[in-house]
Parts: C-alpha cells; structure tokens; sequence
C-alpha cells in the first residue's frame, strides 16, 4: 500500500497564525492592562502568566508520530476559535474569549487511586515524556470534524510509570476546577468538575495520547491546556481537556455528559454512524472548511486499531 | 392637517424600520464573501436566521400589546411587516437546512423531520406560518371577511410556540438562550390571556 508523505510544509506555515497571535497578544494585554486597573496592584509578577502565553512557546523533540492521517488539516484560526469548552462559556467562540484567565503554570496532574506508585507530575515533567505528533480527525458529537496536528504522549507511557494494581479496571480524568480561571463554571450547566473516562485497555491503546499542543507549539489555552486527553476514535467530549487528575479505579467512573442526559451520552461515546444521537443523525459530519457533509467513519476511521476492542460488545445498547 | 402631518413621520418611521430588519440579513451576506461567518458557517447562517425569525415573531406579537398600553395606535401598521419579516428569516432557515445543510438529501431531510423531534416543532412552525404569510394581503383580509382571517391569524400563537419549542429541544445542555425566548412569548401570550378574561362580554355573560 503507497502511504502518501504529508506535504513538507511547516504546518504552523499554513494558516495566517501571526495574524491571530497579534490579535491575541493585543487582547491579553488589554485585558492585564484592564486587570491592573482594575484591581490596582502594579506587581509586575502579575503580567508573568500572560507574557508566556501561547504563541511564545515551540515543543522541541517532537518526533514524527505513527496513525497520522494525511487529509488537509483544518486551519490553525478554525481550531483556536470553534471549541467546544464550557468551562468558558457554550458559545462556540467563548473559549477563545475567556480562556486567557487560565494559568497554565505551575500546574500538576495528581495520579491515584489502584496505582502501585502514586505520584504527582510536574507539567514540566509530563512535557518531557516522548513527544509525537499526531495528526488526528476529531469527530465531535455535534457532527462536525476537524483534522488536527497534535502534539502528545501515548498514554499508556504515563501508566506504566504507576504502575496500576489488578484492581485498576477504568481510569477516570478529572478538568480543573476553578471558577476564577474557568468562569463557565459559575453556572451549573454541568456537574463541575468536568470528568471523563476510559476503559484500562482503551487508554492503553497506542491512538490514545495526553496532547500538550498543536501545530508544533504548547496547547492554547481554549484547546485544553496545558495537557488534555485525546481519544480520536470517540466523540470529542470523551477527550477531557485541562487535565488536572488521573484515576485509576474498579468500577466504571461517572462521567459529565453521560450524568447530564444519560440517555444520549454513553459510556463510550464511540463514533458510530449507524447509533444516531437521539436528537440528530451521527451517519454524516460536516468537516470544518468543507461545504459538503461527508459519510461518518465507524470509529471516526480507526476501526483498523479499535475495532477488537469491543468485540462482542453491543454497540447500540453500549453507544 | 393634523393628520397628514402625523402620517409622514410614521411613514419615514416604518422605512427605518424596514431597514433595520434587513440588517442581520444583510450581515450574513458580507460575511459570506469577507469569511466573517467563522469556523462553521453553515452552522453560523442556521443559528442567526432561526434566532431573528424568533426575534421578529415575538416582535410581531409585541404590536397589540404595545399599541393597547401606549394607546399608540399607529403601531398597527408595523405588524404585518414585522410578521413577514418573520416568514422571511424562517424561510432563510429553512433553505439554509434543506440546501446549505442537507443539500437537497430527501432522504436525510425527511428523516430528520419525522425523527427528529425538534425539527418536527420547527417544521410545525413553519407550516402554521406559511397561511399566515398568503393571506396577509389586503385582498386576503377582504376575501375572508375580517373576523375570519383574525381567527385565522391566531395560529401565530401557535407557530410561536412551536418555535421556541424547537429551540428548546436542539440545545445541548445551556437552556438560558431558549429560555429566555419561552418567557418572553409567556408575557406576550399571557398578555392576551388575561385581556380575554377581563374581556367586557365575558364579564357579562359570568354575572
């Protein structure tokens, strides 16, 4: 089989990102500026959060990543503006508005429960492990997708440094929660913290990653930052963004959309044309740029690696 | 004289009016060639156009309230258009599903209105307005004699509340948008609830 080379394009070459950073960086220091104000304090440690901001970083040592699909990947503006974070509000462009609030560092990510070595990880730390890039479809339970370059670690590397007990059968991930940086929060929309979960072989799995950025630099902010989970071959909310917890548990944790309406949020939440949401149909998706709908894949496109993993499961009950 | 000089003004008044209705329309058309619509802007022409139809139904069904309490007649000549514009953000919505959306898919289309409860509200909606929208000429109200084309028109109570309930049933887990809209027409109809029960001929037939 010819497996076509991506282009050899600086993917942070494709879209218009000087553009937008300018915007941002504008906007960040309008609003620190208004913060300072505001609030009267001149601590110029107070402008340390916002001068690191997205934009200034490059991930280095990052390798080229298996899975990656080769179709157009949709523009870095598209992907920075359209998100789907109500810890920052429901409107589309909310978490591009309201995420700078959000202070990345320091920033833990605590590991427990059925661990043989339960510990505490750095964000420093975690952004040493093996990075890779990964250019991923995301599939969003809304139906539309994006293609999207990634920038993460497989999971399963992260589990194997704790060292799970035979009792951890499920893994729970658990978003920061804190109304002052996250002010959707303020409003009861869901059951705060936002959490998310998977089952002990599916975070195993390789597709699996804990994604610390995109298009070649650190996470923003409205995607997740400064870590996130990214499960490709289920709907979108499955993939906790602002990771501040892991773990590792027996039973099957509760998750927030499936606690909202259980009965359109399943457990596992995999991309599945033939289960329509009840309120709309799952068989087609639009991809962001694109005009026409397109068919949606079984597994968003990665039964090839899934698929065995739910083998003489019923899918339709199980959605 | 007073009366010719009253009219130009409100005259001039319902031009701006006009205008202004055709803003949000006009919006979406710039946007469309500048790349002003975002990320999704299928997704972004669908939620404008659906969110001005229910703006201009309640607009639409503020006149007589209004009118009663300002004792501002004149406001009755702005209802017909208000209501039109309605239809025409409907329609808007409604192309935008069935080409922009769907693309002329019979099959995705029917599917989603029958199985679909929130769409099968908005068509409801849609189909309560389409009399309306015919018969909202002179003639019309002529043809029909003017105590059977009000009764007639009272279906736009209806389509207002298929409206809302259409919005009502799509949102995901953030009812305060949707909401909003629901009290607005609770007012609106509640409104003409109670002008109804205190109405002169009731109270009679009561005693």
């Amino acid at each position: 089989m010819l497996i076509k080379r991506p282009a050899d394009i600086k993917s942070s070459e494709i879209t218009d990102k000087e553009l937008y950073l300018n915007r941002r960086q504008f906007m960040q220091t309008a609003s620190a500026g208004a913060a300072v104000l505001g609030t009267g304090l001149l601590a110029p440690g107070l402008l340390g959060p916002m001068s690191t901001a997205w934009g200034a970083t490059k991930l280095d040592n990052v390798a080229k990543g298996k899975f990656s699909t080769d179709e157009p990947q949709t523009s870095l503006k598209d992907i920075t503006s359209y998100n789907n974070f109500y810890e920052f509000g429901t409107d589309k462009g909310d978490p591009k508005r309201h995420s700078g609030s959000l202070k990345t560092r320091p920033w833990t990510v605590e590991v427990e429960g059925e661990v043989h070595k339960p510990r505490t990880f750095d964000i420093e730390e975690l952004l040493k492990m093996p990075l890779e890039e990964r250019v991923y479809r995301l599939r969003c339970v809304e139906a539309w997708s994006m293609v999207i370059p990634w920038i993460g670690f497989e999971l399963s590397h992260l589990i194997k440094l704790v060292e799970p007990t035979n009792n951890a059968k499920y893994i729970q991930f658990v978003t920061l929660y804190d109304t002052e940086q996250m002010p959707g929060q303020r409003r009861g929309i869901l059951d705060w913290p936002y959490t998310e979960g998977l089952r002990m072989d599916e975070a195993m799995n390789p597709l699996t990653i804990m994604g610390v950025g995109l298009y070649g630099e650190v996470m923003p902010n409205q995607n997740g930052a400064p870590i996130r989970l990214v499960v490709p071959w289920k709907y979108g909310f499955k993939s906790g963004k602002s990771i501040v917890k892991i773990r590792f548990v027996e039973e099957e944790p509760p998750t927030s959309w499936n606690m909202a309406a259980p009965h359109e949020y399943g457990f596992y939440s995999n991309v599945n044309p033939t289960v329509n949401h009840p309120r709309w149909s799952q068989a087609s998706e639009r991809r962001i740029g694109d005009f026409f709908r397109r068919k949606t894949l079984m597994f968003n496109g990665y039964e090839e690696q899934v698929a065995h993993l739910y083998k003489g499961m019923d899918l339709k009950k199980l959605y | 004289m007073k009366v010719s000089t009253w009219v130009r003004p409100f005259t001039w008044f319902k031009v701006l009016v006009f205008a202004a209705s055709l803003i949000p329309a006009a919006r979406l058309v710039v946007g469309l060639f500048t790349g002003g619509l975002g990320a999704n802007p299928v997704e972004f022409i669908t939620h404008t156009t659906g969110t001005f139809a229910l703006v201009f139904l309640m607009l639409t069904l503020s006149v007589t309230p209004l009118r009663r309490i300002t004792g501002y007649a004149s406001l009755i000549r702005l209802r017909r258009m208000l209501g039109l514009f309605a239809f025409f953000y409907t329609c808007v919505h409604l192309s935008t599903f069935v080409v922009l959306d769907h693309f002329f898919d019979p099959a995705a289309i029917l599917q989603d209105v029958f199985k679909r409860p929130y769409i099968t509200a908005g068509s409801v909606g849609f189909l309560l307005m389409l009399p309306l929208a015919l018969t909202s000429t002179a003639g019309w109200i002529r043809r029909l004699g003017g105590r059977r084309w009000q009764r007639l028109h009272r279906l736009v109570y209806f389509s207002a509340i298929a409206g809302v309930v259409h919005f009502l049933w799509l949102v995901k887990a953030d009812l305060r948008e949707p909401l909003i809209y629901a009290g607005v027409l609770a007012v609106l109809l509640g409104y003409r609830i109670a002008v109804w029960r205190n109405a002169p001929w009731r109270k009679k037939r009561a005693n």
